[in-house]
């Protein structure tokens, strides 16, 4: 589903270099449920970017779903973001003005879909989380848990291949992570690929493969030879 | 999507009304200022007689001073002596032509029931109303024997006739001007050319006389002009026989001459006359007669005032100015929404799809400060009327302006939202997302 070789990037400014990934390669097969650890400032957030098309790199090559992303434009990044690919943010990213329905509406709207599809599409997602009777409230009427399950819905209703999730549980108490935890399992068992970055051990445990970053390289050995022996055997 | 965008455009105005209320009001004021000069100036340079305007020529002859000439730029005097515009009625060269003059009359219905009012006049030959293509609710006009023989007929206007004869057909009735009982021999509909091309020295935008009457009786009764009489030599002036006789210039002159050909023959045919006036010791200039179609001879006589074209060109200025003030306006607005446009982007927005939102929102702003400057220059042009007599048919609206006002609303604040949308695009969502 994921295969990142030998990724490097780069943050410039006047006065410093950055190396946020440096040879970073990765493989996520279908179906995995991976956790990415690392201490702040490790590169997990960047190797999210990148994976989710949001940030482009230096060197390397990275396929997503069979197909080389390294040197598309940005209407085809674009396109493959919706088409293919789910964000959960830890700060939620609902729109304020928006009521849940519409948020949910967001991607869908770029996606050129009929209206009747939409509405059936969103009312699924809502009730897959639990909030279809919430549609019309505005996110600020809802706590911090249903918020996060609405940005999942917004996430799902495009009926993505893969979900990246950047710290999905760290602004939520322990009962609502919980809650979210067990929602994103339900969503991987029915098939969808997720990739999630977090700073919590507990967290990572409840994933099928953790992949500890440091300093911008892939460091848990296990998981890196697992990635090259599955690389050199599609080689062959 | 164009509807889901107005729909969060307008979901972006209310949530900050006080910047939208700026912003509309920025364009409503460039747009008022805008479109009232504009509609002035383009109603002042109008073509009062489209369909007709390169057939129509006024007729000039240069019998000014030899050692100073009508203008700088060396244009010949704008009217004829009385004797010259007689000699050129005599060619039959131009299809219609016409000599004319303002003049005036108290009128009075044939019973003397009403009190008499002041008239404005235009004593002319009948070849006026197919000159400029008058029209008519009754009757019609006269043949070139009434001038000759200064029939005491008359053409009155649809006002004049509404004021005497209730609007009634009046063809045939007599009416009093002066002293003198006139037979009404039509009445013509409305008709208000502006401006005013056929006689632009008796007031660019004056309404048309509200009587015409036969040339021949000008000096039958020897009417005077109402407008300019001007020399460039002392002449003893006894009687109006040696008013007439004299190089006094007072009389506008129309010719109608349908293709070039014949435009040709009848340049020659002035110029000829010139040369033979010559002879007499007459025009002592260079030979410099000229033909100004309607578009040129407005031009010449600089109905549209350079004032005019300065007014519109400062007034856009403005505008511009106004848009430079919505264009920093609108950059901290779309830079504030940096996050959303991050959160769009990240769920597959394209970076055109982005600066579409954006500019469906500056062209609602856009819209909304079209129409309040309508509005402005509604109130402007009421001013401009109140301010200046004379311009009264000239402040109005029309169709095509309002098309105008709006289609400038529009393109301008596109032009002014392009920048802050397409500068909104260029932030990189990915480290505007980590930070919510």
């Amino acid at each position: 589903m994921l295969q990142m070789t030998h990724i490097s990037k780069v943050f410039r400014t006047e006065l410093v270099q950055t190396h946020a990934l440096r040879d970073f390669s990765l493989n996520v097969a279908e179906g995995e449920f991976v956790a990415v650890t690392g201490p702040s400032g490790s590169g997990k957030t960047t190797f999210l970017n990148i994976a989710g098309l949001l940030e482009t790199f230096d060197t390397g090559s990275y396929r997503l779903d069979g197909q080389d992303v390294s040197h598309l434009d940005d209407a085809a990044r674009s396109r493959l973001r919706n088409e293919k690919i789910g964000f959960i943010f830890q700060g939620f990213n609902l729109l304020p003005d928006l009521s849940v329905f519409d948020n949910v509406d967001v991607p869908l709207r770029y996606r050129g879909m009929s209206g009747g599809e939409r509405r059936r599409r969103i009312d699924k997602a809502l009730e897959q989380v639990g909030l279809a009777s919430r549609a019309k409230h505005l996110p600020s009427q809802l706590s911090g848990g249903q918020q996060q399950r609405v940005a999942i819905a917004r996430a799902l209703a495009g009926t993505p291949r893969i979900l990246f999730a950047d710290e999905p549980t760290g602004n939520l108490d322990s009962l609502m992570a919980r809650q979210v935890l067990e929602m994103l399992e339900e969503i991987n068992a029915a098939g969808t690929t997720i990739v999630m970055v977090t700073h919590d051990p507990e967290l990572a445990r409840r994933a099928h493969r953790n992949i500890h970053v440091m300093d911008g390289q892939v460091t848990d050995f296990t998981a890196f030879a697992a990635a090259q022996t599955e690389r050199e055997s599609l080689a062959a | 999507m164009l509807t889901y965008n107005l729909r969060l455009a307008w979901m972006s105005l209310r949530k900050h009304p006080v910047l939208s209320l700026l912003m509309i009001g920025a364009i409503g004021l460039g747009i008022g200022v805008c479109m009232t000069t504009l509609t002035v100036y383009t109603l002042m340079s109008n073509n009062p007689i489209p369909h007709k305007s390169s057939a129509l020529y006024a007729v000039q002859l240069d019998s000014w001073d030899p050692n100073d000439p009508y203008t700088e730029s060396g244009r010949p005097p704008p009217e004829l002596s009385y004797r010259d515009a007689q000699a050129l009625m005599e060619s039959t060269i131009p299809k219609r032509q016409a000599a004319m003059f303002k003049s005036g009359f108290a009128l009075q219905d044939a019973e003397a029931k009403q009190p008499p009012f002041t008239v404005l006049a235009r004593v002319t030959y009948g070849d006026f109303f197919g000159l400029f293509e008058v029209p008519f609710l009754f009757g019609g006009g006269w043949d070139r024997s009434a001038d000759r023989n200064a029939q005491q007929i008359v053409v009155l206007s649809k006002e004049i006739n509404d004021k005497v004869f209730g609007g009634a057909n009046s063809v045939g009735k007599n009416i009093r001007l002066d002293d003198r009982e006139y037979r009404v021999v039509g009445v013509m509909d409305h008709w208000h050319p502006s401006p005013k091309f056929y006689d632009p020295n008796n007031g660019d935008f004056d309404d048309p006389e509200e009587v015409y009457v036969p040339f021949g009786l000008g000096t039958a009764l020897e009417l005077t002009s109402y407008g300019n009489t001007n020399a460039w030599k002392p002449e003893k002036i006894n009687s109006f026989q040696d008013f007439l006789n004299s190089e006094y210039i007072w009389i506008q002159f129309w010719a109608e001459l349908p293709d070039a050909k014949t435009k040709d023959d009848y340049q020659a045919y002035i110029d000829q006359y010139v040369l033979e006036q010559k002879k007499l010791g007459r025009f002592p200039r260079p030979l410099n007669n000229r033909l100004s179609d309607v578009m040129k001879w407005m031009d010449e006589r600089e109905v549209v005032t350079d004032d005019s074209r300065v007014l519109v060109g400062l007034s856009f200025l403005f505008l511009a100015v106004c848009l430079l003030n919505i264009v920093g306006l609108l950059l901290a607005k779309f830079l504030g929404k940096s996050a959303e446009i991050a959160l769009r982007r990240a769920v597959g927005a394209t970076r055109w799809q982005i600066v579409q939102k954006h500019l469906v929102e500056v062209g609602l702003i856009g819209l909304l400060g079209g129409a309040l400057g309508l509005l402005l220059a509604f109130g402007g042009l009421r001013g401009v009327k109140a301010l200046y007599g004379g311009y009264d048919h000239l402040v109005q609206l029309d169709g095509r302006l309002l098309l105008i006002a709006v289609g400038l609303a529009l393109l301008s604040s596109l032009a002014a939202g392009l920048y802050p949308a397409w500068r909104a695009v260029q932030l990189a969502p990915a480290g505007l997302l980590k930070t919510q």
